[in-house]
């Protein structure tokens, strides 16, 4: 499979991630309209452990993570596993010692009202709350084009 | 006012929406949300007699589809058109032409959530229900009707759905009517809610109701399937089980036998940071739940029977997938993934990553009813079935070693070895064929240049004594971040015994992305193979020629 490049969409400023009911990884319902990051930007990703690009991703966020933390930044990762492969989260999760907060979308609902059509999706939220960019797939190298719209957008704000 | 009148109304009212809110939004509807996707994938096919290649009169194919939703206020509406003129090759025919099989109108008032029209839904693990779109597969069982979902207190759901079943341009003829309940004990009792042992139960029942006009037999007209299901979690532990129970139900996919079905899984999980195990097994007797007992191949699943074999990705070890066998198989798996801390001997300076996995997909015993009744007989109860007992044909196996390694700064690799055994005839429904071994190499490699530009290539070898003999592969990619990526890769079918067929399966593509809008272009030779995800797959034919593919999100 391919691992493609991929562009940031300049979506429109006031675009807020919608109201939604997913999961916790110990099956807790969550409302996403708590998603937060006290006032700083952070990162919407969705993924799947059958994901090969998403996985090289979150591996490579994970390299810097200890930067991003330093800023304030995060990485809020939804899984759009389904009844095949959902049983793989908590080892995956784990055993590659990935830091992030963790949800699952159970039934695929916040992924299609997220208008999320594969993975890896990622989008990019300011302090507001507001959906700033979003890019589909992953290439080498992203993972620092994130890292420098957090700065900007932590520098705006 | 007809079906299409109604579909015409909804789109100009979508549309609408869709151009004036953007724009407004702010001063009309503050709050309101417009949002939505867009795929198309179009084909200019070749002549190509060497490959086997089947000929294409209109030259060019395209299957290609828009989700457009609008929300205001918990009020939300959507539709997705969808256009395959004619559909790609390896796609059903019967999806030919245009239209807008998915619509909806949905609203959320005091925990109750109302969807009218075309939905998607899932009870526990889908083993009684579970509706979903594939586009990859051409897969879409999403139901025309009702769906009620209501949170009464934190912690516990209900659900329940009726409608018919999308079968490409129509409905399916059976009705299917469905509820399911879930609780969240620690989340619904508050005095539990700081317990470490933490229970999930849910319990799910789903009938179906197709006229009887079977001119031999007395065929049941409602089919009722019942599932309990329980999740455990404390701390790193995980336990997750169901059970689904249907009743008997004849039909084409089980040859018309009156035995009941029945479902069992159970996964268990224990992780730590650096650390994680996991043990699936299930079994599945006579469960293909359809709301048409003629449907089959992917049309009109109720169900979902998920396979427990690993997905793979890369060219080589995914060309032999594991698709479920609903009428019954016994699998199990065990995946364990550990991290070799960074600094040490075993994992460098960067810390390295293992996955070590093994699964299996085996046959059930099946004994027969009598001395002269036949295994599976048609207008019988089938056969009987040892719940524990093993039947005697393997279906799939395979063992995987995958080593993640970051070598420094700017080199990283992951290495895969696979083994695995491939019941053909039972997997693609031959006669005849062999039962594949094969042994599977892939190093994949990146070598970040500058901090925008990468190198990633792929090397994979798979050796067999049968089938098409060995593969080897080659593929190498060029990525300027975050625009554009160019990509050239062979398959070469070298250890095939027919010399004539012993081919190169080249391809060229490259790819632009901006502000979310992808655009692939590609052109070379795709050999036949099968497509699988989650277990379900689609047979695709051999081709040569171009491709384009947008995709876009917003």
């Amino acid at each position: 499979m391919l691992l493609v490049s991929s562009g940031f969409c300049q979506g429109a400023g006031t675009r807020t991630v919608p109201d939604h009911t997913i999961k916790t990884l110990d099956g807790r319902d969550f409302q996403t309209s708590a998603f937060e990051n006290d006032g700083k930007p952070y990162v919407l990703s969705f993924w799947a452990t059958w994901c090969r690009p998403c996985i090289k991703e979150l591996n490579a966020i994970a390299d810097i993570y200890d930067e991003w933390q330093d800023m304030g930044f995060k990485v809020i990762a939804v899984s759009t596993d389904d009844a095949r492969t959902r049983a793989n989260i908590l080892p995956m999760v784990n055993g590659r010692g990935w830091e992030y907060e963790f949800f699952h979308d159970e039934n695929g609902d916040f992924r299609r009202t997220m208008g999320v059509n594969m993975v890896p999706h990622t989008f990019i939220i300011n302090g507001n709350g507001e959906i700033v960019s979003q890019h589909t797939s992953f290439a080498d190298g992203m993972e620092w084009e994130m890292f420098d719209k957090l700065v900007e957008l932590l520098e705006k704000e | 006012m007809t079906t299409k009148g109604k579909f015409v109304l909804l789109t100009m009212l979508l549309s609408s929406l869709f151009f004036v809110l953007p724009a407004t939004s702010q001063e009309l509807l503050p709050g309101a949300r417009v949002w939505g996707n867009f795929q198309m994938d179009a084909q200019y096919y070749q002549s190509d007699t060497v490959i086997g290649a089947p000929d294409v009169p209109e030259k060019i194919l395209m299957n290609a589809f828009a989700n457009i939703n609008a929300e205001y206020r918990g009020f939300t509406i959507g539709l997705r058109y969808e256009s395959y003129q004619n559909p790609l090759l390896g796609f059903d025919n019967r999806y030919r032409g245009s239209g807008i099989p998915y619509r909806f109108a949905s609203y959320t008032q005091e925990n109750l959530e109302v969807t009218l029209g075309n939905f998607y839904e899932q009870f526990g693990n889908g083993m009684v229900l579970r509706s979903y779109v594939e586009p990859n597969l051409g897969l879409d069982n999403s139901f025309d009707g009702i769906r009620l979902l209501y949170r009464p207190v934190s912690g516990v759901t209900l659900r329940t759905v009726i409608g018919q079943q999308r079968f490409y341009w129509d409905l399916g003829p059976g009705i299917v009517r469905g509820g399911d309940a879930e609780v969240h004990l620690n989340q619904a009792f508050s005095r539990f809610s700081d317990a470490q042992n933490q229970w999930i139960v849910g319990l799910s029942g789903v009938s179906k109701f197709q006229r009887d006009q079977d001119p031999i037999y007395i065929l049941p007209e409602n089919v009722a399937a019942f599932a309990g299901r329980i999740n455990f979690t404390r701390g790193g532990l995980n336990i997750n089980s169901e059970y689904a129970y249907k009743a008997n139900d004849p039909s084409a996919e089980n040859n018309f036998i009156y035995r009941h079905g029945e479902a069992f899984m159970m996964s268990s999980s224990y992780s730590f940071s650096g650390f994680g195990l996991l043990l699936s097994a299930k079994r599945i007797d006579n469960m293909g739940f359809r709301s048409s007992r003629s449907a089959t191949g992917n049309d009109l699943h109720i169900n979902y029977l998920p396979a427990m074999t690993r997905q793979h990705l890369y060219s080589l070890t995914g060309m032999y997938p594991y698709a479920t066998q609903p009428t019954g198989e016994m699998g199990a798996l065990a995946e364990l993934t550990f991290r070799l801390p960074r600094g040490s001997f075993a994992g460098g300076p960067f810390g390295t990553t293992v996955t070590i996995n093994s699964s299996i997909a085996n046959a059930i015993d099946k004994q027969p009813l009598n001395d002269t009744t036949a295994i599976g007989q048609t207008g019988t109860d089938g056969y009987t079935s040892r719940f524990f007992a093993l039947g005697d044909e393997k279906y799939f196996q395979d063992f995987n070693i995958e080593v993640s390694r970051r070598f420094s700064r700017n080199l990283r690799g992951t290495f895969t070895y696979m083994n695995l055994f491939y019941n053909q005839n039972v997997i693609e429904g031959y006669m005849d064929k062999e039962n594949v071994n094969a042994h599977i190499f892939v190093a994949d490699m990146t070598l970040r240049l500058e901090r925008r530009r990468s190198l990633r290539w792929e090397i994979q070898h798979l050796s067999t004594a049968q089938d098409n003999g060995n593969w080897a592969m080659l593929l190498v990619e060029y990525n300027i971040s975050p625009n554009w990526f160019f990509a050239v890769s062979d398959q070469y079918n070298y250890g095939n015994d027919d010399s004539d067929k012993q081919l190169h399966y080249y391809t060229l593509n490259m790819g632009y992305n901006k502000n979310a809008n992808r655009f692939v272009l590609g052109w070379g030779r795709q050999r036949e193979g099968i497509i699988c995800v989650g277990g379900v797959c689609r047979v695709v034919p051999a081709s040569t020629g171009f491709t384009l593919g947008v995709t876009s999100s917003f």
